[in-house]
């Protein structure tokens, strides 16, 4: 009896200190140091419409489920890994179009390449004659507030002519859009062409149409909105494709909403006094210039969403960045050599996705923070020549700066 | 009632505690399958048995916590006859998580010619490593099932088919094979919600029991062999054809094969008071080349178990029972290959470590306390996901 007493009393001692001991359950990761959590303010119903599209961006498409037959991944998260930006594993490419004329290679599976395929299908291949240019895919947090800054502010910070004689022009993309976006009220449109934000060439109009495009041309998913599959052109005998839709609208819609009401990547170490000294660093050089600390968003019907500042480091201008960027491919009316200022904020947190490293710019060329920085010609110039001269505590205090974002 | 029941074991050890057969000096783990406890009812020809198996689960990922959950994953039935002294049939239909999946498992007869030859044939379980054939529940003082035996060998896999297998005995030795043709796995293999190769997707066919779905049986064999004194050592491997290559006569793709390679052992120390058990598994998959590196062409994985008998007496009026503690190595990486853009080995890895408290109050019931640390690697190898795991269950034979 004294040993089953015992014994009684060793296994409920050990039950006990294993639903006691919250060490063996692990900690969530710090708040700033993730990006796919919903915004704050959120109602439950939003949060619900969250989840769903989170389960959307997720889903790992199969054959069965709609993928390709040729497409570039499986799902949104296999590009996007954790809202966060993509690697060159999962690089994209898009090729065809050369100025603001349009895309000469539609015909020929444009704008974007679906190097892979479904087994018996051939993967496309880069046209003749068509130029190209590779794209890691973008952060996805904190996109909800960029859509939203007023067309008028964007209009604002443009400065094609250069009229403050500063070295930065900034340029809006104007393009078309197709006819299932629906634009907002008043928006601002030249020549029957609208003011785009989204993408690496600011070709897009808005998250709608961004997903839909990526459901379509990244993944072959179709939609109401694009209902044929992406077709390798160049084979010419690509089998029956089975164009029934894939998502519904209201996936599609919740993945929209997901995307819409992520939470912005949080600055680290704000306080920090070397942060504090790299910010200043930051203006004094006028990497500012381009990189516009604080935008704020219109009215949302989302209440956490309406008015709200927030902190990209973009101004969402085209800038001149030089030819040794210049891929030779464009979107919309910028110019082969003009990228979209990238938002700088999650920049600190590239690393924890991209296995340890950097890999940054529009294709990861980038190796390094500074490497970025070096990298910046054109417009960007006046900036880079300015941080050759800077002591190396001062190149140090930048990148802490840099890395706090 | 009438009736009586008769508790027979086909081949069945009591002290068969933890895994394997590993204190059975007669039986390799290609036994499992009879080495179950059956009741005969009068003087029926048909044994029957079965096992349970359900457990509490609270778990949290990053922070993330999952809930109190209670689950039922398994309830199996077997059935078995011996058509003739030489002559045997068994079965086993298993309803997992409820009835979420219903599976006949195994139902074939063996037919005896020599103890060497032995011709099998109907639903059976893939000889591949030795967990596939001896996954019962009551012999495992872990609640889940080991990760590269069901990861990388899909345990459970079973397949229609046939073949031979036999024993020879040689002192305190024990030579034993099987090798069989059965219909193929499916290209779910990287065809899956996954997004990766996974050999467990690739056993979800609902026509496996009618044709293979490439139209090419799998191979399958394995060779074990026993030293009654020290334990069993098998190496088994598994060759087929994943893809649909062929419609109405047509080639539509190329044939893509799929190989897996497992080494198994089990051995027990200490006048069996400690069995040491584990499995080995690495993998071969044709990728079409778009699919590369994305997907694993090459995969490998292993576990062990150390299981410890702390006690063994007469425990709340329970004869012989046992108070085993014991701790399972869980590793498998999904993807051996390189990122081409930086020639670095790519993540897609998980490593988990279970220890483990069972009370068995008998051979055939074990009660188990199991907290399961996993960490898992992304593609890249950023930094692990980190999964805690508490789980209390039971399982028995019945």
């Amino acid at each position: 009896m004294k040993s089953n007493f015992t014994i009684t009393c060793l296994c409920l001692f050990y039950i006990f200190t294993l639903f006691s001991c919250e060490k063996l359950f692990p900690e969530a990761p710090l708040a700033d140091s993730v990006m796919d959590a919903p915004l704050d303010g959120l109602t439950e119903l939003q949060n619900r419409i969250f989840l769903d599209g989170a389960e959307e961006f997720d889903e790992v498409y199969t054959q069965e489920t709609g993928l390709g037959p040729i497409f570039v991944g499986a799902s949104c998260a296999s590009c996007h890994n954790a809202d966060n930006r993509g690697t060159l594993s999962t690089i994209l490419t898009r090729f065809g179009q050369i100025d603001s004329t349009g895309n000469k290679f539609m015909h020929l599976g444009g704008p974007q390449l679906q190097h892979f395929a479904l087994p018996g299908y051939d993967v496309e291949k880069i046209p003749s004659g068509a130029s190209s240019s590779k794209l890691i895919a973008p952060i996805i947090s904190g996109t909800g507030f960029i859509e939203l800054v007023p067309e008028s502010d964007i209009l604002a910070m443009s400065d094609p002519n250069d009229s403050n004689n500063d070295g930065i022009s900034g340029t809006i993309n104007w393009n078309q859009i197709p006819n299932w976006v629906k634009p907002n009220d008043n928006s601002i449109t030249k020549d029957g062409k609208y003011i785009c934000r989204f993408g690496r060439k600011a070709g897009t109009y808005n998250l709608h149409q961004q997903i839909v495009q990526a459901f379509n041309q990244d993944i072959g998913i179709t939609t109401t909105f694009m209902p044929n599959n992406p077709i390798n052109y160049l084979t010419g005998t690509n089998p029956a494709v089975d164009s029934d839709i894939d998502i519904t609208d209201e996936s599609l819609n919740a993945t929209v909403f997901y995307t819409q009401v992520l939470q912005t990547p949080f600055q680290r170490n704000a306080l920090d006094p070397e942060v504090i000294k790299g910010k200043e660093i930051f203006n004094s050089i006028q990497c500012s210039a381009c990189h516009v600390e604080k935008l704020k968003t219109g009215f949302s019907v989302v209440d956490a969403l309406s008015f709200k500042e927030f902190y990209p480091y973009s101004d969402l201008l085209l800038h001149d960045m030089g030819s040794e960027l210049n891929d030779n491919y464009t979107e919309g009316s910028a110019l082969t050599s003009e990228w979209r200022t990238a938002p700088l904020w999650g920049l600190g947190l590239a690393k924890d996705v991209q296995g340890g490293k950097y890999f940054l710019m529009h294709d990861g060329r980038a190796r390094s923070i500074e490497e970025a920085i070096l990298l910046h010609k054109g417009e960007g110039l006046n900036s880079s020549d300015k941080f050759k001269t800077l002591q190396d505590s001062e190149k140090n205090q930048l990148i802490k700066f840099l890395e706090s974002l | 009632m009438g009736l009586f029941l008769t508790s027979i074991y086909i081949s069945y050890s009591q002290n068969n505690q933890i895994t394997s057969n590993v204190n059975d000096s007669t039986k390799t783990n290609m036994d499992a399958v009879y080495n179950r406890p059956f009741l005969n009812i009068n003087k029926s020809p048909v044994a029957i048995g079965g096992y349970v198996e359900a457990n509490t689960n609270y778990s949290t990922t990053d922070g993330i916590n999952d809930g109190f959950h209670f689950q039922m994953r398994r309830f199996t039935l077997f059935f078995a006859s011996s058509i003739s002294n030489r002559i045997k049939f068994i079965s086993e239909i298993e309803f997992e998580d409820g009835t979420k999946e219903i599976n006949i498992e195994n139902a074939l007869v063996d037919i005896e010619f020599h103890p060497l030859l032995n011709l099998r044939s109907g639903i059976l379980f893939n000889p591949i490593g030795a967990f596939n054939q001896n996954h019962d529940g009551p012999r495992w003082d872990f609640v889940d099932r080991p990760i590269v035996s069901t990861e990388i060998i899909p345990s459970t896999l079973s397949s229609v088919g046939m073949g031979l297998h036999g024993k020879y005995f040689a002192g305190r030795w024990i030579f034993a094979y099987e090798a069989y043709l059965t219909n193929g796995l499916s290209d779910k293999l990287i065809s899956n919600e996954l997004n990766r190769s996974s050999f467990a997707e690739a056993k979800h066919d609902e026509d496996r029991f009618e044709s293979s779905f490439s139209g090419r049986p799998l191979m399958n064999g394995k060779i074990a062999i026993r030293n009654r004194k020290y334990g069993e050592i098998g190496i088994s491997v598994l060759h087929g054809i994943y893809n649909k290559y062929l419609k109405d006569g047509t080639f539509i793709d190329q044939k893509r094969s799929a190989s897996i390679l497992a080494l198994d052992f089990s051995t027990s120390v200490f006048n069996n008071h400690i069995n040491i058990i584990g499995e080995f598994a690495k993998s071969y998959i044709d990728l079409p080349d778009n699919y590369l590196p994305n997907y694993g062409s090459q995969q490998f994985g292993f576990y062990t178990d150390i299981s410890y008998t702390m006690l063994q007496k007469k425990i709340f009026n329970w004869e012989n029972a046992k108070l085993n503690i014991g701790l399972r190595t869980d590793y498998v990486d999904f993807n051996l290959d390189k990122k081409p853009a930086d020639n670095q080995k790519i993540g897609d890895y998980i490593w988990s470590f279970t220890p483990s408290i069972a009370f068995r109050p008998n051979g055939s019931t074990v009660l188990r306390l199991n907290y399961k640390h996993l960490r898992q690697t992304d593609f890249e190898n950023n930094p692990a996901s980190l999964t805690g795991i508490l789980m209390f269950g039971l399982s028995s034979y019945f």
